[in-house]
């Protein structure tokens, strides 16, 4: 195979020495057969939980902000902690396919597929928040710049919020194009197996594909192009993401080192997702040799630096607030770990900082059951970080004649469970209708690590010759 | 079913590396190959075919020059000409302000450009039905194809005979 230079020694990135035909049957598998009674269950779960949120949306829409907890000092609260939140988890999906395509890391096919759509899923769920915080949903498109009868009044581009309507629209849509590009192929698998109605459907979502080798050609060149887009495209995301933050005039919201503060930090939640998904989605499913030990624990690295990278960050911003001799700098910090809020501060230092060094430990990270604990821990210490961002800094500003506190009412926190609901029932359904592990980037790297392929016939020899070799041993 | 119309010998093969082996084996023999079918991209297909580079990535460009060149230009226009307003003392062309939306339109544009393109081109949308040769393709089949009107059947035969064909079909599609 063409596939380059591997050592000897290189673990197989597939395990159970499959066939191609083999990895077509047990990926297409969890399509086919009759959701189980554990599907069910989280589906509905998952869906009542939706519903809840929706209903807490159109309260807000309905009643307006004032169902909110915000205040005239704290201008933002949930809303936009759980913005931030879900599109720094997304950013995951789009590393693992994008970067990991351009650095050439093969492994990465075993999970790109359900990282990428988990991407989808954040992104839908976090733009949620901002259409919604705007109070009058029903004007909203005037975000974008279009031909108006205000005597064509224009956003003003100078802002980074509407860095931000571009940003994430895009990244919605080019991650879509990327994402649904690579199912075609697995669409068309999927329904060169299926009959009847089902098979006009999935020829449907194939775009009626048949890979013949122009296409295939073309399809990779277009993969191609499309990782190297998305590479600089899901690091700006984030830098945009964190301008609305770093540009402010407020103390602690005028902060060079965001952006790739929190870029780490969106890698970080990301992958932590990422965990919680696989690993419930390898038990479940029975991928474990197509998610194998050795995703989780490239990944827990992944987690390990990234954690480490914003605990530097953290310890940066201190240092700087205290170095800058700016008392009202100063105070930002002192207040966010000393102030109100210390709780969040220390949920997050924590959560994000203190945890993930356990991964420096071999077995932690290759320990499944540490991995599904951590990532739930980063997750909520990533979203204490933009909780004190965002409510910490607000709550304490230069006069404190204004100074507030801010709790959530029952409307907000609906919202938020709701998009976890929201998340879940989209991956539920995902998993489901389409293949949760990429089948033919698969079985293109199945040949690379060693000689994992050795086809029907000698798959047969080989274990014998294996079961003779172990028989000897034992003698 | 779209009909091609076209009368269709074809071999099965279950290796990748036969099938690269038999198709410059067929490109030396000047049979001239109707198509491969692969159930995934196999490396060194696309030269062992010699078929030319795409030049998708070329288009991308284009299209991505195009997105940062609306950006760019579009917004001069509205705030240098169409409705010029003070933003925070900032000047009325305040151009690195407009780095960050050039960049994401150019993406925008070379991504759905290219992506459009490559449809397109390959004849791939909801709705279509190609026809296919062979369903077990896009399992682990590999399938070379030639138009039976350009290659005489006994020279295709002893073809895939030689570099071992598992099994060969004929089919009009």
């Amino acid at each position: 195979m063409s596939g380059g230079i591997v050592a000897p020694v290189r673990k197989p990135l597939v395990e159970g020495q499959k066939t191609y035909h083999q990895i077509t049957e047990d990926l297409c598998a969890p399509t086919e057969r009759t959701p189980s009674t554990a599907w069910v269950i989280a589906f509905i779960l998952a869906a009542s939980t939706m519903a809840f949120g929706v209903f807490c949306v159109l309260w807000t829409i309905w009643m307006g902000i004032g169902t909110w907890n915000l205040n005239r000092t704290i201008g933002w609260g949930y809303d936009i902690t759980n913005f931030v939140w879900w599109i720094g988890i997304g950013h995951a999906g789009t590393l693992i396919s994008a970067i990991l395509m351009l650095f050439r890391q093969r492994w990465r096919t075993g999970v790109n597929r359900a990282a990428e759509a988990m991407t989808i899923f954040a992104v839908i769920c976090a733009a949620i928040f901002p259409l919604i915080h705007v109070g009058r949903i029903w004007v909203v498109f005037y975000f974008f710049p279009y031909p108006n009868t205000r005597g064509a009044l224009w956003p003003n581009f100078n802002s980074p919020l509407l860095w931000d309507v571009f940003a994430i629209s895009t990244y919605f849509s080019v991650s879509l194009l990327f994402w649904y590009t690579g199912l075609v192929p697995d669409f068309a698998t999927v329904r060169n197996r299926a009959s009847g109605l089902r098979k006009k459907i999935y020829n449907s979502l194939s775009f009626g594909w048949t890979g013949s080798a122009k296409h295939w050609q073309r399809w990779e060149s277009l993969s191609l192009v499309l990782a190297g887009l998305s590479t600089p495209l899901v690091l700006s995301v984030h830098t945009i993401v964190s301008f609305d933050f770093a540009t402010s005039v407020i103390p602690g919201w005028h902060t060079t080192i965001f952006p790739p503060y929190f870029v780490a930090g969106a890698i970080f939640s990301g992958f932590a997702m990422v965990q919680t998904l696989m690993v419930l989605t390898r038990k479940i499913l029975k991928l474990e040799e197509y998610i194998t030990i050795e995703h989780i624990e490239s990944m827990n690295k992944v987690i390990l630096v990234t954690g480490t990278i914003v605990g530097v960050a953290y310890l940066t911003e201190l240092f700087i607030a205290w170095y800058s001799g700016y008392v009202y700098e100063q105070f930002a910090f002192f207040n966010r770990a000393m102030g109100v809020y210390w709780w969040a501060y220390f949920g997050m230092m924590a959560c994000n900082v203190i945890s993930p060094q356990l991964f420096w430990v071999r077995k932690f990270r290759r320990s499944v059951f540490v991995t599904f604990f951590m990532s739930i821990f980063v997750n909520i210490g990533m979203w204490f970080e933009r909780f004190v961002i965002i409510a910490t800094t607000l709550a304490r500003d230069y006069l404190p004649s204004s100074w507030s506190y801010y709790r959530p009412t029952w409307v907000e926190i609906g919202i938020f469970v709701g998009t976890i609901g929201l998340f879940f029932t989209c991956y539920l359904i995902f998993v489901r209708v389409a293949p949760v592990v990429a089948i033919a980037e698969v079985k293109h790297i199945l040949k690379v690590g060693g000689d994992q392929y050795i086809g029907d016939k000698a798959h047969a020899e080989k274990s014998h010759e294996h079961q003779a070799a172990h028989h000897h041993e034992h003698h | 079913m779209r009909k091609l119309n076209k009368d269709v010998i074809y071999g099965i093969y279950s290796d990748e590396e036969v099938l690269l082996h038999a198709v410059r084996d067929a490109r030396n023999r000047h049979l001239e190959i109707m198509d491969v079918f692969s159930p995934f991209p196999v490396h060194g297909l696309d030269q062992a075919l010699g078929l030319t580079e795409s030049r998708l990535h070329q288009a991308g460009f284009v299209y991505g020059a195009i997105g940062a060149l609306i950006g760019f230009l579009g917004m001069t226009w509205m705030m240098t000409s169409d409705w010029p307003i003070i933003f925070g003392g900032k000047p009325y062309w305040p151009v690195p302000s407009f780095i960050p939306i050039v960049f994401e339109m150019t993406v925008l544009f070379s991504a759905w450009g290219m992506t459009i393109t490559f449809y397109t081109i390959c004849g791939l949308w909801p709705g279509v039905d190609n026809p296919q040769l062979d369903l077990r393709t896009t399992d682990d089949k590999f399938c070379i194809a030639f138009d039976r009107n350009e290659v005489p059947d006994e020279a295709a035969r002893s073809f895939f005979a030689e570099s071992g064909a598992d099994e060969v079909n004929y089919k009009n599609i």
